[in-house]
């Protein structure tokens, strides 16, 4: 079977782990266009080539990034997302009435 | 009698019928480009040759006929979906495919078998229940039969596999399968006699977009003008729009499949069952297919691999517990382009001229006829969406219309 080397627990068949999705940036939905979000929530990139990419390992619901080639398969890197986000997100809460609209 | 033989053979009153003339050079324009030699391409040249009078086309193949996807499916014909959308579509569709033989003078191999879908659970009888009303309403023959009757109709199927009793069935009269490589022959013979010009071996790379409007075509036979064009690429979908500068959601999977070694005739319907994620029919040859869901995350590639073999496989001696001892002679990936309702994109893109035929994922097989119909219109009205395929427009993704199929479309096929 196919490994992957999880961050966090090291080389593990691929039947271990789930498919998450293209990492993407998301628009802040409170200030993006309808059409903006219809893009992030729909649309994919599907790229032939390179990919950076979302993936679980399922025992453990351990989510890391992986760069991988959609053409032949090939895992190149898996890593921790914290090298990715590497500061501090704050959240403001949002009124009821805004959320509401 | 060898001497007869020697006769025909050189007896200029019984020609061989040549099925595909030679190819020819590039012409420098066409009135409308098909990229893309699979049914789906072909088909849209045979109806616009048919019944729109148009014959100045040129579909382009990067490989041979029916070479890609068309030749990789397991060659399912129904209509038993889940929307009034997808059932009156794919109902025209197996409506048509029960004349191509006839039609195209080319033996198709259709053979009307009937489809059976299994309920393991009390939610899928509820979602079957609903498939099999609307399948009434608009247009197709649907029922739910209960375990005798699934006994009566395939005797050789286990109703107890492991932990998943089948509780109940959807029977799909309608259901059918054909020769799936014959389809696009039988187009592309006829679309050929019509005038219509095939061109194998010859792979769009680029595309000329002036202005927002398609005007020609780059191939690695040289620069072509059209008039406009139609993309008919599955498997390679979200790689031509991109070509296009189109945002597509599309996303690509491999689907693997198999078949035995043949086997005496034991098993008349097509069997799928959607909780063991598996589906087997026996083909007029007598091997057995087995197909699945598309694979777990994205690849634009055709291998294939021991472990999802494995599994469902795995599922498929579940249900059919003596094919344990058989042989495999066969096995193969196509490529799907997934959306994420399940429902194919067909219709007018951003691009002038443009027309997409696109997302057909692991449904793209069965609706041959009547997308080749539908796009034909499409074209020779200059843009005019036909009713029929209005609910499939690449914009439902942004007016959040989506026409979701993915019940009645994942891995029961």
């Amino acid at each position: 079977m196919k490994v992957m080397t999880c961050p966090l627990n090291g080389p593990r068949n691929i039947s271990e782990f789930t498919y998450g999705g293209e990492f993407k940036q998301m628009p802040d939905p409170q200030t993006c266009s309808d059409a903006e979000w219809a893009d992030y929530v729909f649309n994919s990139e599907d790229i032939l080539g390179v990919v950076r990419e979302w993936w679980m390992h399922n025992p453990s619901s351990y989510w890391f990034l992986v760069e991988r080639h959609t053409g032949s398969d090939e895992i190149l890197r898996t890593f921790d997302p914290k090298e990715v986000f590497n500061a501090r997100v704050e959240f403001t809460a949002v009124t009821a009435k805004e959320t509401a609209r | 009698m060898p001497f007869n033989l020697l006769k025909y053979g050189l007896s200029s009153e019984y020609p061989v019928e040549v099925d595909l003339p030679a190819p020819k050079e590039l012409k420098s324009s066409y009135d409308v480009v098909i990229i893309g030699g699979g049914g789906h391409g072909l088909a849209t040249a045979y109806y616009l040759s048919k019944y729109h009078g148009i014959t100045n086309i040129a579909v382009l193949e990067k490989g041979y006929l029916g070479g890609g996807n068309t030749a990789r499916n397991t060659a399912v014909i129904r209509s038993n979906y889940l929307t009034s959308e997808g059932v009156r579509f794919y109902a025209e569709s197996v409506r048509m495919f029960e004349g191509l033989s006839n039609e195209f003078d080319f033996n198709i191999m259709y053979s009307h078998r009937g489809q059976l879908t299994l309920a393991h659970t009390d939610a899928t009888v509820r979602s079957f229940r609903q498939r099999a009303e609307v399948n009434k309403h608009f247009g197709g023959r649907t029922e739910m039969i209960d375990r005798q009757q699934i006994r009566e109709l395939v005797p050789s199927l286990n109703l107890d596999p492991g932990h998943l009793p089948v509780i109940a069935g959807l029977w799909h009269i309608d259901g059918a399968t054909a020769r799936h490589d014959a389809v696009a022959w039988g187009y592309a013979k006829q679309a050929a006699k019509r005038g219509v010009e095939i061109h194998q071996l010859t792979e769009v790379q680029e595309l000329v977009i002036e202005n927002g409007t398609i005007t020609a075509v780059k191939t690695n036979r040289g620069t072509i003008k059209c008039g406009c064009a139609v993309q008919a690429v599955a498997g390679m979908s979200s790689q031509l729009m991109k070509k296009a500068g189109i945002r597509s959601p599309i996303q690509t999977f491999p689907l693997q499949a198999m078949v035995t070694q043949p086997f005496k005739p034991f098993l008349d319907p097509l069997v799928s069952s959607s909780a063991l994620h598996c589906y087997v029919q026996q083909t007029s040859r007598g091997e057995v297919v087995f197909g699945g869901g598309s694979d777990p995350y994205p690849l634009l590639n055709t291998r294939s691999t021991l472990d999802l073999k494995e599994s469902l496989l795995a599922h498929a001696i579940e249900m059919f517990p003596f094919l344990a001892n058989a042989k495999l002679m066969r096995q193969w990936a196509g490529i799907t382009d997934m959306t994420p309702d399940y429902s194919p994109i067909m219709g007018l893109s951003p691009v002038n001229n443009y027309y997409l035929d696109a997302g057909w994922g692991t449904w793209g097989f069965k609706a041959t006829p009547i997308c080749g119909k539908t796009m034909a219109e499409l074209v020779a009205s200059g843009g005019k969406v036909p009713e029929l395929i209005r609910p499939f427009g690449l914009e439902r993704f942004s007016t959040f219309q989506q026409v979701n199929e993915m019940g009645a479309t994942a891995a029961s096929h």
